[in-house]
């Protein structure tokens, strides 16, 4: 479970260049909630989530996960936590070591780091068998660097990584947006898989107004840094890509309306 | 070259591998350009100058040295992490500060070693003649060191620290606090270039204020020529590289310094621009096939 209580982030603040990226976000998701997150460039979407995660902290308002206030937290402890996936491939791995290692890093996710092996006999045998599910072939590469894998892949590692410790809450930020069509199907049914399978709580950010009513229990719309629309069980299963418009369309109408308002 | 002069060009080569371990941890693993080293290494050599001189263990002065590397390299790291100031300037700062730490230690420029229990006395009472004992004993620390440093990167620990150097957003992720690692790996990388130092000094006989110049120099050629060389496909692989690349090194030089051209040679001192101008052809020459290439 995760809480976001009136948070309000400014970029720039004071500048000529002031951004109100998040203006007074009340959020709560519930146990295993999946909900997915769309909205215009500039929304506040991927703001939303480096918030969560830690990429810097509020200028107001409170976070809580799993009954902690983690708003003081630095992103490397709120990381026991919370996994990510990112929009970028090249940044969920590490390109020198090996498809083993990287599992290993990941399989110590928040926990303390010592003089043991980082690569464990034991764990050869479940990396395998994990790889295995996905069906990429991967699991005869323990050895090879994820320096060679292709984009694609990389996210596949990358994302069976965010889950091999189970996280409070999954941030996907439009990770499937640089991939081929064919590849970003594959992954979004990893997704799929994956956040239904284990019950994960996820939110996942997307600039696919299709996706965004297909996958998850719960969508959210933010405009201006604000939650335009939250919608859930019913509504949700009902919505259309052209109600999803509409919505948006009357959101900027109000806008607009308000300008010429205050122009005339 | 003699054979005399190439086996003095191995050890030398040995002893300032060691040197190179240390800047190949912080150079290529954890993308920290460390200028440090130009002064941690007259720093290992001056602890452990002064501390054999004062009645010191010499294997015990290897130790100390180690620990005033560490410490050095640390503060480094602190500059550079928790006070955000770029690492090629932090290392810079703690380099030209370590040089009057350097001479208030040694109480002067330099200390020599002359009559005292070293290292090298506990092989040459053996009855190793004293040309091998410099090979036995610096052998047998790059090897240990060798040993250790692949062990370590092979841990949890040092998995941060690839993963810190390769992608700092990924390893952030998994929770570990890169700033940590920095300091530590800055830390034990100027560890062993001071235990370099410490050796040297040993086997020259004195510990030198200006011993440090051009390490950082000698320390990227080093590991360039062992990538060239030998690669580094695996960890193990890189780390043995950069030892055998250092060994390469001394022979180039030892060569070079032998070579005339009617009356012109070269001298001791032309070897910074000896070293500076291989390691600009190393940096520059894959550029150079890319453009050639691409013509």
């Amino acid at each position: 479970m995760i809480r976001l209580e009136n948070v309000i982030k400014y970029f720039h603040k004071g500048s000529v260049n002031e951004v109100f990226a998040l203006n007074n976000i009340n959020l709560k998701l519930d146990e295993g909630d999946f909900v997915t997150v769309i909205g215009s460039n500039g929304a506040g979407k991927s703001t939303l989530q480096n918030c969560i995660a830690g990429g810097f902290f509020p200028d107001s308002g409170k976070i809580s996960i799993a009954g902690q206030d983690v708003t003081a937290w630095p992103e490397y402890k709120r990381a026991a936590l919370i996994s990510r996936v990112f929009q970028n491939p090249l940044l969920g791995t590490c390109p020198s070591a090996t498809i083993e290692q990287n599992m290993a890093i990941a399989s110590l996710r928040g926990k303390r780091r010592g003089l043991a092996r980082g690569v464990k006999a034991r764990d050869r045998d479940r990396f395998r068998n994990e790889l295995q599910q996905f069906g990429l072939g991967l699991e005869n590469r323990l050895l090879d660097k994820v320096g060679l894998l292709s984009g694609g892949q990389r996210q596949a590692l990358t994302m069976l990584m965010a889950t091999m410790i189970k996280p409070e809450v999954l941030l996907l930020d439009e990770h499937v947006a640089a991939l081929d069509p064919k590849t970003a199907g594959q992954i979004l049914g990893l997704t799929q898989e994956i956040v239904k399978g284990r019950k994960l709580t996820t939110l996942m950010i997307t600039h696919n107004m299709k996706h965004a009513i297909s996958f998850g229990n719960r969508l959210l719309m933010l405009h201006q840094g604000r939650i335009l629309l939250d919608l859930q069980g019913r509504e949700k299963e009902n919505l259309t890509v052209k109600d999803l418009l509409e919505h948006f369309y009357r959101a900027q109408g109000e806008e607009l309306a308000m300008d010429s308002l205050l122009l005339s | 070259m003699t054979l005399y002069a190439a086996l003095g060009a191995v050890e030398q080569g040995m002893v300032y591998g060691i040197m190179v371990i240390g800047v190949y941890l912080t150079f290529r693993i954890l993308d920290f350009p460390d200028l440090t080293v130009d002064g941690s290494l007259p720093l290992g050599a001056a602890i452990s100058a002064v501390a054999i001189t004062s009645g010191v263990n010499p294997y015990l002065s290897l130790l100390l040295a180690l620990a005033g590397g560490f410490m050095a390299g640390m503060v480094t790291a602190v500059l550079n992490t928790k006070f955000k100031i770029l690492h090629l300037l932090a290392s810079i700062l703690t380099m030209i500060a370590l040089y009057s730490i350097n001479i208030r230690i040694m109480a002067g420029p330099n200390v020599a070693l002359l009559g005292v229990n070293t290292v090298f006395d506990a092989v040459t009472r053996l009855g190793v003649p004293a040309h091998y004992a410099g090979l036995l004993i610096f052998g047998t620390f790059a090897g240990l060191v060798l040993v250790f440093i692949i062990w370590f990167m092979g841990t949890e620990l040092g998995q941060a620290i690839l993963a810190t150097g390769d992608n700092p957003q990924m390893i952030t992720s998994q929770g570990v606090n890169t700033h940590w690692v920095i300091i530590l790996g800055v830390g034990l990388s100027n560890g062993l270039v001071a235990l370099s130092g410490a050796l040297v000094a040993q086997n020259q006989g004195a510990a030198d204020v200006g011993m440090g110049l051009g390490t950082i120099v000698a320390g990227l050629a080093s590991v360039i020529i062992g990538e060239t060389v030998f690669g580094c496909q695996t960890m193990a692989r890189a780390f043995i590289a950069a030892l055998l690349g250092s060994i390469v090194y001394r022979l180039a030089i030892a060569l070079a310094l032998g070579l005339e051209f009617g009356h012109f040679r070269f001298n001791p001192s032309d070897l910074n621009l000896i070293t500076a101008v291989l390691v600009i052809g190393a940096l520059i020459t894959p550029n150079l096939k890319k453009r050639l290439i691409a013509r």
